[in-house]
């Protein structure tokens, strides 16, 4: 049996030990690792969650059980210190030795600590192990001002975990931007703004001349005679790979650190190799996991006397992680000295940077930079490392194809997916059609994809549903894992089964015990047909957070109060009545885009009593919170206007009030508009109607909102009563037929004969429905009440809306800020 | 400090104290509700029809909102979980475990029920 002793329990060494397991028998090898930190290898990658959540386990790569079952020998906690090559020996500080027939380094790199006067000072940290972590989290118990020493990937990280100790946090940084290696200059800047919106400082071109205090640390001073008062400094200044035991035995190490590798990794001894962040490869370090992997790959491939694989370069692509902000740059994101096109879109506002470098002869795709919004990093890698050719217009790749159509840009089978388990486009492939794999999860666990750092998770799934739709096997639209039907069947089940209840229909024809996808399309479709109150009869539980509690949640936890104002008309007094409540309570006020008053800022158990003040002053619920009718916006009309043909006014409050409370697969807008000038803007609602000579013209299925589109003529020139029976039949229809979540335009987009086939239905009646669809419509109206008056009177609802059980006070963790003379909520989570 | 951290897990055999949250019945029938404990915001679940009560930190380690009591249960399989209500992330209720993303887990704690009260598990 051949002798494997693997030194350093890292990441590397560890899959070191999975894939020589994985690849051969038991028989064959025996193996020992030691490790000099105490605990089994953790996956480092993620430490910063240790942050968020302080327990080793979560982090373990496995338990120590697995190198018991595997028949490793772990020896953790102990520090090999030399290698007698002749003998084939290694010795640790406790005097253990032990012979091998191969050794394996793996032993990583440590943090740089650049030799700055004062950092051997009391509050210097470097941030690597899980000690390291545990002493940062002690410290900074007492204090409150922080630095980071480095604005690269691994500092910024940092910067964030120093925020989330509810450090003043600062980076300071030596180049003129952050993250030196991977962004340009206009990327940093985009960068540097959205870390300051984060509440970093960043201070850039700052060479650390001496680090201050007596004993311990206080501040930091620089070369250009600045200084900064911090208590505390983590320094993530780059990595020293730990060759020092390669040292001490005459192996070959590199002018700057690392132990010399040739690309079968091996050392100047060809019994001893070197993987993962110790090694120093046609003079490179790789500082990052996926390299280390492969490296561990190729070793094992000779050990087992394949000898097919070598170690080639590695894409250094990387995208940060963790810290709230979307950073990503890939292939050679400068091309200093390539000649290339940059194609550059950058948008200060949202602080979003793109730049993509295209070969001269715009065939390819060299590298980029995405700052802000990195969603189309996996694509453009992809684009990028299988050389693929590019669309027509470049700039799709980072504008999105214009005009609805997919990219339609499709991966050779070749194109690596997960990095981190080195799987390919083909693997998956192949995997779904020989294992006859059905999902998703099937798909990871057996290929392994996407079950390392996660990133390629999204690119994992369209390739399973590309696949599935190459072998044609429809996806059933089925609603989620606890019901095998669509929308549309489930009503028609609890239609014809008469069911009232969300629990009754999971026993009849669900399964399991329901989930955040079913629970609210059932209420909602229990509302359309039975019209229920929606918190009564254990409705309450399957409702949305909104629905819950009859408002919009909001940053912070508080909620937004909208009463109905029909039409957009209101009274002097009953303006008043809203300045009154709002200045009672401290609301934040605002007119909102659907021509009427929200009231933000209410804490839950105050709802009741606002809305009871306001409804004994003559309102009722807006249904803001609700899939439901929203607003039906006027125009003036001819009352006032000299254009106006007719009252837009009063039609669009009888409107208004037939429709309110209706519950739907989304939500629903009207406008009317008293002429063609339409200041109502009819033509962008669910369902629009404009005045015209003799009657009205009836518009339906517009959207505005993130993919407008211009509504369409259903019927003209109609009297006011005809137009509101078309509404009636338009409406059942839609809420009979659609998918959950679509909007009247998608609606209408995806039906099988688009408008025709809608006019056909609603306005000639050719499915002989339309006088069920009324009959349907005409209950929801008179079964309609205000929510909010039946819940102001029910004191047994009423108990619903309180923080907490056991005490009267309120969350006291909410916390407001002022802005222009009223209250905002503080920022989103991590308190400064 | 940063507040997560003041959560940590109970188990069942580290309980010293049986904290006498509330009645039975203030807590919605396949819902939830907040209780305080020293300063700690527990959200306690009543899986009617699971007929299984589970608690865990109300604060959602997402945005930092504490806002689970408010969510909504369901299962995965068999995994029961809460969906929290700001951005549906969803959480397994018997260990805590992010079950659709990377968030880090929330500390879970033990549950009885006893005379119509609902106690939940401390380790202080
Ligand atoms: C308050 C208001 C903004 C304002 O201050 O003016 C608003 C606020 C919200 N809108 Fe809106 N929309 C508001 C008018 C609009 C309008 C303008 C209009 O109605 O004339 C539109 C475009 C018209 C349209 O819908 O076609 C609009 C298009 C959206 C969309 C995109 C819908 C789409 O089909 O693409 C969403 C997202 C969604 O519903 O899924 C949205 C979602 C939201 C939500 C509910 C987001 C959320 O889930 O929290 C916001 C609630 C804020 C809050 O925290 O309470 N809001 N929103 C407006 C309330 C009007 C009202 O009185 O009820
Ligand atoms: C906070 C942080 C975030 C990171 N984020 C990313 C990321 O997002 N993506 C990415 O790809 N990479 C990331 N990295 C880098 C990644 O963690 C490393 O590339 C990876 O851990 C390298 O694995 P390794 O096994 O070579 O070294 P290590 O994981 O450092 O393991 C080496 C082990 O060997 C031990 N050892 C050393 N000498 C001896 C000896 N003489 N005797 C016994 N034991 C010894 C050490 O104590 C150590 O436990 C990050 C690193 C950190 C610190
Ligand atoms: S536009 Fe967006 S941010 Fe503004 S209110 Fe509407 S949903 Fe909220
Ligand atoms: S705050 Fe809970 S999911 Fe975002």
């Amino acid at each position: 049996m051949e002798k494997i002793v693997v030194i350093g329990n890292g990441m590397v060494g560890y899959k070191f030990c999975e894939k020589l397991r994985a690849a051969a028998g038991k028989d064959q090898f025996e193996i020992t690792v030691f490790g000099e930190e105490p605990h089994v290898a953790y996956d480092r990658v993620h430490l910063s969650e240790y942050f968020t959540n302080p327990s080793v386990e979560h982090l373990e790569m496995a338990p120590r059980s697995w190198y018991e079952e595997n028949d490793v020998k772990l020896i953790s906690g102990e520090l090999i210190t030399s290698i007698d090559r002749a003998a084939k020996t290694v010795t640790s500080y406790k005097g253990t030795t032990i012979s091998y027939d191969k050794l394996v380094l793996a032993t990583g790199s440590g943090a740089f600590v650049p030799p700055i006067k004062g950092v051997e000072k009391e509050g210097v940290f470097v941030y690597r192990t899980i000690e390291d972590l545990d002493a940062i989290i002690a410290y900074a118990k007492n204090t409150k001002k922080a630095a980071v020493m480095g604005g690269g990937l691994l500092g910024l990280e940092a910067a964030k975990a120093m925020l989330d100790l509810e450090q003043e946090t600062h980076v300071i940084e030596f180049a003129p931007r952050l993250m030196p290696r991977q962004l340009d200059n206009a990327g940093s800047d985009s960068l540097v703004s959205k870390m300051e919106a984060l509440g970093i400082n960043i201070h850039m071109n700052k060479n650390t001349s001496n680090i201050s205090g007596n004993g311990k640390m206080t501040g930091m001073e620089f070369a250009d005679e600045t200084s900064l008062d911090v208590e505390m400094l983590v320094i993530s200044a780059g990595i020293k790979p730990r060759d020092e035991l390669a040292k001490t035995c005459d192996l070959s190490v590199g002018p700057r650190g690392g132990i010399v590798v040739n690309d079968l990794l091996q050392t100047d001894d060809e019994n001893i190799f070197a993987i993962g962040e110790c090694a120093l490869h046609k003079g490179m370090i790789y500082g990052l996991v996926a390299p280390g992997y492969e490296m561990a790959d190729v070793v094992v491939d000779q050990l087992i006397s394949k000898r097919e694989k070598s170690f080639e370069s590695y894409d250094m692509s990387t995208k940060l992680k963790l810290i709230g902000v979307d950073v990503a740059s890939f292939g050679d994101p400068f091309c200093e000295s390539t000649p290339h096109k940059p194609i550059i879109f950058e948008d200060k506002l949202e602080g979003i940077y793109k730049r993509i470098n295209i070969s001269e002869d715009g065939k390819t795709l060299l590298g980029g930079i995405l700052v802000g919004d990195a969603e189309q990093y996996n694509m453009l890698l992809q684009v990028c490392l299988n050389g693929m050719a590019l669309p027509p217009n470049p700039e799709d790749l980072i504008l999105g194809a214009r005009g609805g159509e997919e990219l339609g840009m499709e991966l050779p089978d070749s194109a690596q997916i997960c990095s981190c388990e080195n799987v390919t486009k083909g693997d998956i492939c192949k995997a779904i059609v020989e294992e006859g794999l059905e999902d998703i999860a099937a798909v990871k666990t057996c290929t392994k994809a996407g079950t390392g750092c996660g990133a390629c998770s999204p690119i994992v799934a369209d390739i399973f549903n590309e696949q599935m739709k190459k072998m044609g096997v429809t996806i059933k639209k089925t609603v989620c894992e606890h019901f095998d039907y669509s929308r549309q069947e489930l009503l028609d089940i609890i239609k014809v089964k008469k069911i009232k209840s969300y629990e009754e229909l999971l026993d009849t024809v669900g399964k399991g015990d329901g989930c955040e996808t079913c629970r609210p399309l059932v209420a909602s479709l229990l509302a359309s047909t039975w019209n229920e109150m929606i918190l009564e009869n254990g409705h309450d539980s399957i409702q949305d957070t909104n629905d819950k509690y009859l408002a919009n949640i909001q940053k912070g936890g508080s909620y937004s109060v909208v009463p109905r104002i029909p039409g957009g008309e209101i009274t002097p007094d009953k303006l008043i009545v809203i300045g009154q409540v709002a200045k009672k309570y401290d609301l934040y006020t605002k007119i909102t885009g659907g021509q009427r008053i929200d009231l933000f800022g209410a804490r839950v158990d105050q709802l009741p009593d606002i809305w009871e003040e306001l409804i004994n002053a003559g309102f009722e619920s807006g249904h803001a919170y609700g899939k439901s009718l929203r607003t039906v916006k006027s125009c003036v009309g001819s009352t006032w206007c000299r254009y106006g043909l007719h009252d837009s006014v009063s039609f669009s409050i009888e409107v208004e009030e037939r429709y309110r409370g209706l519950r739907s697969p989304h939500k629903l807008k009207s406008a009317v508009s008293g002429c063609r000038r339409e200041c109502a803007e009819a033509q962008s609602k669910d369902f629009g109607i404009i005045a015209t000579e003799v009657g009205w013209n009836l518009y339906v299925c517009g959207n505005g909102g993130s993919n407008p589109q211009h509504a369409q003529l259903l019927a003209g020139d109609i009297d006011s009563e005809t137009c509101l029976k078309y509404i009636d039949r338009f409406l059942m229809f839609y809420i009979k037929t659609a998918e959950p979540l679509n909007r009247t335009a998608t609606w209408l987009n995806k039906l099988e004969g688009g408008m025709d086939y809608l006019i056909d239905v609603v306005v000639n009646d050719s499915l002989g429905i339309a006088e069920d669809l009324e009959k349907e419509m005409q209950f929801m109206v008179d079964t309609y009440k205000c929510e909010w008056k039946e819940v102001v009177n029910n004191p047994e609802l009423r108990k619903k809306f309180k923080h907490f059980v056991n005490t009267e006070i309120p969350d006291p963790t909410m916390k407001w800020d002022e802005m222009r003379g009223q209250k905002k909520p503080a920022e989103w989570g991590f308190p400064a | 400090m940063s507040e997560v951290l003041e959560y940590k897990t109970v188990k069942t055999e580290e309980v010293t104290n049986w904290f006498k949250a509330a009645s039975e019945d203030a807590f919605p029938a396949n819902g939830g509700a907040a209780i305080e404990y020293k300063g700690l915001q527990i959200a306690v679940y009543n899986f009617t029809r699971r007929n299984e009560w589970y608690a865990t930190q109300n604060l959602c380690p997402h945005k930092h909102q504490m806002i689970l009591s408010r969510g909504m249960l369901g299962t995965e399989g068999e995994e029961p979980k809460v969906a929290c209500p700001f951005h549906k992330k969803t959480f397994s209720l018997k260990n805590g475990t992010n079950l659709n993303g990377t968030e880090c887990e929330l500390a879970t704690y033990p549950v009885k029920v006893e005379d119509g009260f609902v106690y939940v598990g401390f380790a202080d």
